[in-house]
């Protein structure tokens, strides 16, 4: 709180420090020299630096192939970015514009970009025109899924068992985060309900979801649930698979929001009654404001580790980003080349997950009043 | 919340003994009762096995100022948060502006419209600012256009010395200026009936005075006040009858100048000379 840059009107900020302290100088003694163990810990860790960045430079980069047909027209002794380069469609698509019963990659590109100009007016309040903006991110869902499946006005059908790569990571996460927050407050609440089968359905869903893998969770998903349906309905596995992941972190989104909700002082909901709100008015506009920005770090610690998670899809035979990059490594051309492969998966899920992490640093000063508990 | 406890109170069988010794509630006729605000008839109150409130009886005329004082601990939270229904009561009556208190959610928020609450520790929305704090129940409960509840909001902010501070959040302002606030949130309401929990307990020494100059000037305009303090000055100045409780019980009450120099029971007299030294 104390180094927030953004302030408020009336916030008056610190003062400057003595000029003795300032300047790079004044930094370097202050943060690594500061005394004799920080010395030493200062000069070992620019030693490991110098030491191993180099290398990694020289492999990345400096030294790397980033053309050729397979591994065999990699020949220098840096990295292979050729696989990249050549199997890029599968890794962000899958196999999703290969014939027959293929489409078009506009169709994913233009629901990526879709999905930018629906998330930003979400994301930021002070965007211009941004009611309009909202509608389109309320009619967004539709329109990605029509876009992506096809099969009507226009579109030929692309089935969802072709999908996968980034696009299906993305489809996941993106469906697993827009619905678990939602259905996690509404289990949240009820978890608080006083009407005792409320209450009780909500911590039986949350228990037993808690209580069980998410693995396991996709397992019975793919092998016990046509059990329980009528020979020939045959749900598509892309379906059972946003189920269980909605499902498995929603129970936990509602446990982090209840963490919330129980942070939040008597006092606010006495105030609330006594102003003679009713019961939804004070919660959403006082209880869960409050609430939910009490616990932006683990709302949003949770959306990582559901984007994270979307990988585990590859038990059931759906291939993620993670799944397209194991089967490349493992095919004859490419064998071999697992560091290249990992590597740039790697990076790609640390772009959505690190922005992700940065945005809820901004929210929480963004929303910051002030207020001491 | 306090619905929430409401409901979960335990619903009481009736006692026998105490209560019961009492002659039945009689029937309040409401319409004789024009000029009346508040009317406790035979009001008892248990948490658990805990008796707090032992046949309250206690009528409340429009317009009168009354301060209830006691012994930490004697009930008397318990009993104004009954009269907007933060607490429910077991046994009695509890009748507001004519409307009974029950288990009926709709005149329960009926009530409570009516009634403004100052709490101890002020509660306001820490994360509204000082306008959108008086302007949120006008426009949400009263349904009031924004820009008329904002006049209002400006009006009372006026009255209680703080314009300037609208657009500032309560974690930005001292304590008497956030208990002030809280004033007039509640009097945006434009309530008939205002409750005050200690409204100054919380306060520094140099804050409670800009507070209790706000009530004066409150009670100044004729409103019916219900205020829980052990500000004495304050009593002798406005009030018209001095409530003493203890152990769950109206002991005494009168009118401050004979409360103060002439109590009857010996509690009372303790009890004064404890805060008076
Ligand atoms: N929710 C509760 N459950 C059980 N007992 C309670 C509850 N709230 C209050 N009490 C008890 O009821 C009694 C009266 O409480 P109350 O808050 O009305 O006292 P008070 O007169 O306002 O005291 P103070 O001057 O300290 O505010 C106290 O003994 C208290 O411990
Ligand atoms: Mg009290």
């Amino acid at each position: 709180m104390s180094d927030t840059t953004k302030s408020f009107e009336g916030w008056i900020a610190p003062r400057q420090p003595p000029s003795g302290t300032v300047g790079a100088v004044g930094w370097m003694r202050e943060n690594l020299f500061s005394s004799i163990g920080n010395s030493i810990m200062t000069i070992i860790g620019l030693a490991l630096i110098v030491y191993t960045v180099p290398g990694i430079i020289d492999w990345a980069f400096l030294s790397a192939d980033y053309t050729g047909e397979s591994r065999k027209d990699c020949t220098s002794d840096g990295a292979c970015w050729a696989l990249v380069a050549v199997r890029w469609k599968q890794l962000f698509y899958g196999f999703y514009s290969t014939s027959p019963g293929g489409g078009s990659l506009w169709r994913p590109n233009l629901a990526f970009i879709g999905l930018l100009i629906a998330v930003v007016p979400l994301l930021f309040d002070n965007v211009p025109y941004r009611r309009y903006l909202l509608l389109f991110s309320l009619v967004y869902p539709v329109l990605a899924w029509w876009l992506l499946s096809g099969g009507f006005f226009g579109l030929d059908e692309v089935s969802t068992h072709k999908w996968g790569g980034l696009l299906l990571t993305m489809v996941i996460g993106v469906v697993g985060i827009a619905l678990s927050l939602p259905i996690g407050i509404v289990l949240a609440l009820g978890r608080r309900s006083d009407m005792p089968a409320i209450r009780m359905l909500c911590v039986i869903f949350i228990e037993f979801i808690r209580g069980v893998p998410l693995i396991t969770l996709l397992f019975m998903a793919s092998n016990m649930l046509p059990l329980f349906f009528p020979e020939g309905i045959d749900l598509d596995k892309l379906v059972r698979a946003l189920v269980v992941v909605v499902a498995f972190s929603s129970a936990y989104m509602a446990e982090v929001v209840r963490g919330g909700l129980q942070a939040i002082p008597k006092g606010q909901y006495e105030a609330a009654d006594a102003m003679g709100l009713s019961f939804w008015k004070s919660m959403f506009l006082i209880i869960l404001p409050q609430a939910l920005k009490i616990v932006i770090p683990g709302i949003v610690n949770s959306f990582i580790g559901l984007f994270k998670d979307t990988t585990l899809v590859l038990v059931i035979g759906l291939f993620d980003i993670l799944g397209m990059a194991k089967a490349a490594v493992t095919h004859a051309d490419w064998i071999g080349l697992a560091r290249e492969a990992y590597i740039f998966v790697g990076v790609v899920y640390f772009v959505f997950c690190f922005s992700m992490s940065r945005y809820s640093i901004w929210l929480e000063e963004k929303l910051d009043t002030g207020h001491k508990r | 919340m306090a619905k929430a406890a409401a409901k979960k109170a335990p619903s009481r069988a009736k006692k026998t003994g105490n209560g019961a010794a009492k002659p039945a509630a009689k029937k309040p006729d409401l319409s004789a009762s024009e000029g009346v605000a508040i009317q406790c008839i035979g009001m008892n109150k248990w948490y658990g096995d805990f008796h707090v409130l032992r046949d309250i009886n206690l009528t409340v005329n429009k317009g009168e100022r009354i301060v209830i004082c006691g012994p930490s601990g004697s009930g008397k939270s318990t009993l104004i948060r009954c009269m907007n229904r933060l607490e429910e009561h077991q046994e009695g009556q509890i009748i507001v502006d004519s409307i009974e208190l029950s288990n009926d959610i709709k005149k329960i928020d009926e009530v409570r419209r009516e009634v403004g609450m100052v709490f101890q520790h002020f509660n306001l929305f820490p994360h509204l600012t000082i306008m959108e704090n008086c302007t949120l129940a006008p426009i949400w409960v009263r349904k009031m256009p924004k820009a008329e509840a904002q006049d209002v909001a400006m009006s009372f902010l006026e009255r209680v010395k703080i314009p300037e501070q609208a657009n500032k959040y309560p974690g930005q302002l001292s304590g008497g200026q956030q208990q002030r606030v809280a004033i007039a949130r509640s009097l945006c309401m434009n309530p008939r009936i205002m409750l005050f929990d200690e409204p100054t307990s919380a306060l520094d020494p140099e804050m409670i005075k800009e507070v209790l100059e706000v009530m004066v000037d409150l009670a100044q305009t004729g409103m019916t006040m219900l205020c829980v303090t052990h500000e004495m000055g304050f009593a002798r100045q406005v009030a018209n009858r001095v409530i003493f409780m203890d152990e769950g019980q109206i002991i005494e009450q009168n009118e401050p100048g004979e409360f103060f120099d002439n109590p009857q029971s010996d509690r009372t007299k303790l009890f004064l000379s404890q805060i008076l030294h």
